[in-house]
């Protein structure tokens, strides 16, 4: 099912092809389009081809005859959802009339849930399904939640890919970072959920693997430094290849992404990721009303339910819109670089080409986009 | 028509019995109820209420399926030369592995399921409807090989059961060719669970080539030992004639894969501890423990007793040859396999975590009422199948409408 798969490594990035022309490469490379149209205005033809994955082409004036793959099932799921909605709303409808506590919202609800479930894998959907589902995820949030919010999906930008740089010698381990993440991204707060994880290093090793993540003393530690971890949007994601639903792929710009929604909550990348940057939620997330950012995308911080599996976007909603990630904004000390690595005079290419870089486990082969250095 | 009165009576065996056959399925069937309601409450509250979190994030449920993946698939080891060599000796013990086969992997499925954080969504699962990540995903490849291995084990069976209801010979040609297939698949399924794991370098303890052939070794040695159990169990308790040589074969069999298994073993434990290296931390947190933690120590030791134990009994043809001996021995090895090949090998995996960090795993009791839910209804559903089988290869049940040939019926002991 999954379709076209090119391995882009970064080693060929650097080295070989030098930034300019690899932006056409990285293009053609990838699974899925977020934007869904392939009539968007690209400047490369080559573009197009991110539809591959997906055969997401129904949009910009393309025949939907273009998802030849999955126009059939679609078509059938979207009638079983439909027979079961319309049977379910008739059900609502009689048990609201018998007892006063179903209110139409009550009603409303159920409907807008079984549409839901009928959805399908947010690649494979016309951007029609995508301002639907969009338009019933929000409605959803206000009845469930009370709360207001935005959802995006807003798709990857051509000639952007996202890298992230971290300077060791800055960071002070004031785990900042950490709770700019938890309320941007809108993290469970019952189970303490965190994507960011610091690591405090005794001087003189440089192996995380001795590091102590759970340190709880006023920082910095005499003789230690600190180091930061999270997704590092690997450019070869064994997590994303170990998906047994495609629940989660490779934007072209080049960030992970998860579709909470089409995760059946197998944990299988969890095991598979050696960076552990996968979190699951073993049970309902919450976040207190007044603390719910209602700036979302669909494939970033919108709130997720119990059974799937999350993780760090490089703040997807932020990002796309030419902002920093939560965490490089709230980082005091300057330790945090972020940029396209695509745009040969952004701070990221400086750091790539003026300092001594390197990466976690690059025997992995997973081509992390996420490099550490020093001053 | 022969198919109603197939279906009335089995359904009339199965529930037919004496005394001790209503407790041990009211048992069984009360252990199954009791696991439905802690499923109920893992629906509910989401897997937290499980002793999982997202450093060891595969638990109890994952562990049992790996061991039971084993188990399904050793029946092969009874298939194969009941039906491909003719052994004559295993004929009876053929439907018999069979039927084991498919409760292990009924158990599998569901120890599956109940993992799943968002069952409800199955469907996205299934090709055409759903999105499917072939080939790329080895859950993917898993799911095809369980499914597929489970129709055919169910198929086989029904059809030459159904067969000598109705009084027919059942016929080889028709047959014959699906156990070839069964066989190969059998090795399939293991091979695949078994790269479920072994293909994350993230997890050096299962990235390890060796992990495909320890899980047929250690299966094949399991899967005999439990039917040399069931099968002696069978012949105490029914007038279904199992001979002392297809016992003492299975033993054989038993006994080579148990040595195999424990050379395997030897050589991992080589690898590991000679060269004390990162990639050895979770072979020492389970058999010595890191940094104060050793929930699986005394498991992992119990294990490696028995399991040397069992396999120096069998080792021995006298001890072997004993039926005295040969019991415990068997329940040895299976103990001592679904430890090692459970939760031995599933939890280490992610102790410490990929960045080194140690945090322990205790089931809770919802998992274990839930484990516990889910052998009930392996043995309840082994239970069913054996109580119809037997009969039926008896020729005691019949279909009224079958003429009676007796001329063929006496020809059938030999067929199968
Ligand atoms: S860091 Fe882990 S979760 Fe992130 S892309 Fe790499 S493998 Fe996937
Ligand atoms: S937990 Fe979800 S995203 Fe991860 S492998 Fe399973 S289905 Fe895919």
């Amino acid at each position: 099912m999954n379709t076209e798969k090119t391995r882009f490594t970064f080693g060929d990035l650097m080295v070989r092809c030098g930034f300019a022309t690899a932006s056409e490469k990285t293009h053609t490379a990838r699974q899925g389009d977020t934007q869904g149209g392939c009539g968007n205005p690209r400047p490369q033809t080559g573009a197009s081809c991110s539809c591959s994955g997906g055969g997401a082409c129904n949009g910009g004036g393309n025949p939907p005859g273009g998802s030849s793959l999955t126009a059939k099932p679609v078509t059938r799921r979207q009638a079983i959802g439909a027979m079961v909605g319309g049977a379910l709303a008739t059900t609502a409808f009689a048990a609201s009339s018998l007892s006063p506590k179903t209110s139409d919202e009550e009603r409303e609800k159920t409907l807008l849930k079984w549409q839901e479930y009928f959805k399908d894998n947010f690649r494979l959907m016309s951007d029609r399904e995508k301002a639907e589902t969009i338009q019933r995820l929000e409605r959803l949030a206000y009845l469930d939640h009370a709360t207001d919010v935005k959802i995006k999906a807003t798709g990857a930008k051509p000639g952007v890919l996202f890298g992230y740089a971290f300077n060791i010698s800055k960071c002070k381990g004031y785990r900042s970072c950490v709770d700019a993440c938890i309320k941007e991204n809108n993290l469970d707060r019952k189970s303490g959920m965190q994507y960011i994880r610091i690591f405090e290093m005794e001087n003189g090793k440089m192996d995380i693997e001795s590091g102590n993540a759970e340190y709880d003393h006023p920082v910095p530690a005499e003789g230690h430094f600190y180091m930061g971890t999270q997704c590092f949007q690997c450019a070869n994601p064994p997590c994303v290849e170990v998906c047994p639903v495609g629940a989660t792929w490779q934007e072209p710009d080049g960030i992970v992404v998860v579709d909470y929604d089409w995760c059946i909550g197998c944990r299988y990348c969890e095991a598979a990721c050696p960076y552990w940057a996968r979190r699951f939620n073993w049970s309902e997330p919450e976040v207190p009303a007044g603390e719910v950012n209602a700036n979302q995308h669909y494939l970033g911080n919108r709130q997720r339910k119990k059974g799937v599996v999350e993780k760090c976007t490089f703040c997807v909603q932020r990002t796309r819109e030419g902002r920093l990630p939560a965490c490089a904004e709230a980082c005091p000390t300057g330790a945090r670089v972020f940029g396209n690595l695509l745009d040969p005079d952004s701070e990221i290419r400086y750091v790539l080409e003026h300092k001594q870089v390197f990466r976690l486990k690059e025997e992995l082969g997973c081509e992390p986009k996420f490099w550490y250095f020093m001053d | 028509m022969n198919l109603y009165y197939f279906m009335r009576d089995a359904l009339v065996t199965a529930t037919g019995g004496g005394r001790r056959y209503h407790l041990w399925m009211g048992t069984l069937t009360l252990l199954m109820l009791a696991g439905l309601y802690g499923y109920s409450v893992q629906l509910r509250d989401g897997l937290a209420v499980t002793g999982m979190s997202d450093h060891v994030s595969w638990g109890l449920y994952i562990s049992n399926f790996t061991f039971l993946v084993g188990l399904a698939a050793a029946a092969v080891m009874i298939v194969l030369p009941a039906y491909v060599l003719k052994d004559v000796d295993f004929s009876q013990a053929v439907l018999i592995g069979e039927g084991v086969a498919v409760s292990a992997l009924v158990m599998c499925l569901a120890f599956v399921v109940v993992d799943l954080g968002s069952p409800h969504r199955f469907w996205h699962l299934i090709p055409g409807i759903g999105f499917f990540n072939f080939p790329s995903s080895l859950l993917a490849w898993d799911v095809i090989v369980l499914n597929g291995y489970l129709v055919l084990n169910l198929c086989i069976p029904f059809y030459i059961l159904f067969s000598r209801y109705c009084n027919r010979l059942p016929r080889k040609r028709l047959y014959v060719p699906f156990v070839y297939l069964s066989v190969f698949w059998a090795v399939g399924i293991h091979m695949v669970t078994a790269f479920l794991l072994a293909g994350l370098p993230a997890r050096p303890f299962w990235n390890s080539s060796l992990l495909g052939p320890r899980f047929l070794a250690s299966a094949f040695a399991a899967g005999p030992a439990f039917m040399i159990l069931l099968l002696q169990f069978i012949r105490a308790n029914s007038p279904y004639a199992i001979r002392d040589e297809t016992i003492a074969k299975l033993a054989m069999i038993t006994t080579v894969a148990a040595q195999i298994n424990l050379i395997m073993l030897g050589s991992e434990l080589f690898k590991e501890f000679y060269r004390h290296t990162h990639h050895s931390q979770s072979a020492y947190y389970l058999f010595f423990g890191l940094d104060g933690h050793h929930a699986l120590r005394p498991w992992i030791w119990t294990a490696i007793i028995l399991n040397i134990t069992a396999t120096g009994i069998l080792t021995l043809h006298r001890l072997r040859n004993s039926r005295f001996w040969l019991r415990p021995a068997c329940l040895m090895l299976f103990v001592a396999i679904w430890i090692e090949k459970g939760f031995g090998l599933v939890i280490p995996g992610f102790i410490p975590s990929p960045l080194g960090e140690i945090v322990e795993y205790t089931p809770t009791w919802i998992e274990m009422v839930v484990t516990l839910g889910i052998w009930a209804m392996g043995l309840f559903v082994l239970t069913v199948l054996i109580r119809v089988a037997i009969p039926i290869e008896l020729g005691s049940v019949r279909s009224p409408k079958a003429t009676d040939v007796e001329t063929k019926l006496q020809g059938l002991g030999a067929q199968s």
